[in-house]
């Protein structure tokens, strides 16, 4: 899967609380969850990005709760990808279970606010547009792969007990 | 090679005849936890992908406790579909209000958590339990609608770290501050991914209630989880219960990533500043930082021993006019404790308020928001920006010696000054 979008950077330790504020955990719905993320650290986020836009963070991405409305407010405001350093554990296997493209990149350091990514998932390249620069990851374990594949754990468990029928 | 106890447990729980880090594992749950934010995405994903009935509905355990009592219609509704979903699928272990209590301080106290289980829970703090010397990890919601289906989970084997600590405590300092000062060494991500064991001498004479302080904090360091090997305390805890568990020790030759080893003999008690729980400082080192909010309770310390040191502190006093002390037992158990003990009372005539069980202001929810520019000293275990209420709010860290102790001054203070 390629994906092309605009760069909003974010720092280190980009917890929970910062992506989905509490106040809007009475709510399951992707979009309005949306409408509100990142709103404590950025408030103009939510309104500014495009659908198709990529996050790139620093280190420890999505630390703090197990709030799996985080990612659902990442996916919900029109973010088609997130990139960071590492990312929290949590965060991590909510983000594969609900299908949310992401990768781990030391360079995102040299990523600018606004640049343009072009993301090659399956391969774990990523081509800086804007910078004319290519950056190279690891594509995940096949394991985690074959759940992405299925469109997330569900699919993937269901894929499973047909299976054993 | 040999095996530490979160390899041993997790090897235990699946079909597997070796485990090493790194690995991907399907492993089985002794239990699957929710609560009234997290479960109802796993009820609705449960439904959406067409499954009726639960793996095992005596391994299914709900709590509203986030925004319960409801804090609004939404919040309700989310509870109501907690109660809904119990009653459809037979689970008796569902907390309604009146016996419900903060999940964390809940579950070790009904027995449902024991030493060797593999728990998983739709709380990040669910590595609380690790304290009793079971491999217990905060999941997510579609994790937790997963075990509904099949009772099992998806899981990378953590390496391990070991922590040891020397010495002898200081008096006012606990598990509180052994892992606020750990994190201060090692940071908010110094453990990701992995497995924190406590050890050593320290935490060998440390209460079950101190040790479930610790683990409880082990995800605030990244960790998977934060196990301490069961001893005559754990067992002496769970000889109250029907099930006893099963006891692990990590090998003799288990292999660890890394071993930090400390004497905290000199320990005083320690206090995350705003906004990580990795900046952290001794409260000594903390000249007039002013408080608009004392807040002791929560997973981390509403537990018994925790309210007993507030109000041993608090008995007779006063706090500082115009500040607002809020006190929050974590079950109904610790309140009745508290009221007849005479606990309650203290806090009432100190001027604080005394609140019915409920995550309530630590994570923002209600019973106590923070406005803006307003400082607060809390037990509770994050102090993220925003955390409790306002983006413009600050939020210390400490324990419950500490905050009893500030509230009376209105700034932070050690309690020795008392």
């Amino acid at each position: 899967m390629i994906i092309k979008g605009k760069v909003h950077k974010f720092g280190d330790d980009i917890n929970t609380d910062d992506i989905i504020s509490a106040k809007y955990l009475v709510s399951t719905d992707a979009k309005e969850l949306g409408s509100h993320c990142m709103e404590s650290i950025s408030p103009d986020f939510a309104k500014n990005v495009q659908p198709g836009d990529i996050i790139v963070g620093g280190e420890n991405f999505g630390c703090g709760s197990s709030r799996e409305h985080a990612p659902l407010a990442i996916k919900g405001c029109g973010v088609r990808a997130v990139l960071a350093k590492s990312f929290a554990a949590i965060f991590f296997r909510n983000a594969i279970n609900i299908g949310l493209p992401f990768l781990e990149s030391q360079d995102t350091d040299a990523i600018n606010e606004g640049d343009i990514l072009e993301i090659d998932l399956s391969s774990g390249i990523i081509k800086n547009l804007t910078q004319n620069i290519t950056y190279k990851t690891a594509p995940f374990p096949k394991f985690l792969q074959d759940i992405v594949e299925d469109g997330g754990l569900m699919n993937y468990i269901k894929e499973k007990e047909k299976k054993h029928v | 090679m040999g095996y530490t106890i979160a390899e041993k447990i997790l090897l235990a729980h699946t079909d597997l005849k070796s485990v090493k880090p790194g690995e991907f594992i399907e492993a089985r749950v002794d239990l699957a936890l929710g609560n009234d934010i997290t479960a109802p995405i796993a009820i609705e994903e449960f439904k959406k992908a067409g499954f009726t009935r639960v793996f095992d509905k005596n391994k299914v355990v709900l709590v509203p406790d986030h925004f319960a009592p409801a804090k609004d219609l939404r919040s309700a509704n989310q509870c109501k579909m907690l109660a809904n979903f119990a009653k459809e699928q037979g689970i008796k272990n569902y907390f309604e209000i009146g016996c419900m209590g903060v999940e964390h301080a809940l579950l070790p106290e009904v027995g449902l958590t024991l030493p060797g289980d593999l728990i998983i829970g739709a709380d990040s703090h669910t590595c609380t339990y690790g304290a009793l010397g079971c491999y217990s990890t905060g999941i997510g919601s579609t994790d937790l609608a997963r075990a509904y289906v099949d009772g099992k989970i998806w899981l990378k084997v953590p390496g391990s770290i070991k922590f040891v600590y020397k010495g002898k405590l200081s008096k006012w300092v606990g598990g509180k501050d052994l892992i606020l000062f750990t994190i201060g060494k090692i940071g908010v991500d110094g453990a990701l991914y992995k497995a924190m064991e406590f050890t050593g001498p320290v935490i060998r004479s440390l209460s079950m209630d101190d040790r479930f302080s610790m683990s409880n904090m082990a995800i605030e360091a990244g960790a998977r989880a934060g196990i301490i090997e069961p001893d005559e305390i754990t067992k002496k805890f769970v000889s109250q219960f029907k099930r006893k568990g099963k006891l692990y020790k990590s090998d003799s030759d288990a292999v660890y990533e890394k071993t930090y080893e400390w004497d905290v003999s000199k320990l005083e008690p320690q206090v995350a500043c705003p906004h990580l729980p990795s900046n952290v400082k001794g409260v000594s080192e903390l000249k007039d930082i002013k408080l608009d909010q004392v807040v002791i309770g929560s997973c981390t310390n509403g537990r018994i021993s925790d309210l007993r040191i507030a109000a041993k502190i608090l008995k007779g006093k006063k706090i500082k006019p115009g500040l607002k002390l809020i006190v929050i037992p974590a079950t109904q158990k610790i309140y009745l404790e508290c009221v007849k003990e005479g606990l309650a009372e203290i806090f009432v005539r100190a001027g604080g308020v005394f609140e019915t069980p409920s995550c309530g202001p630590c994570l923002g929810g209600h019973m106590g928001i923070l406005a803006d520019g307003e400082v607060a000293l809390a037990t509770t275990n994050r102090n993220f920006i925003g955390r409790m209420g306002s983006p413009k709010s600050f939020v210390y860290l400490s324990n419950p010696a500490v905050a009893a102790a500030s509230a009376i001054t209105g700034k932070i203070t050690h309690p020795d000054k008392i």
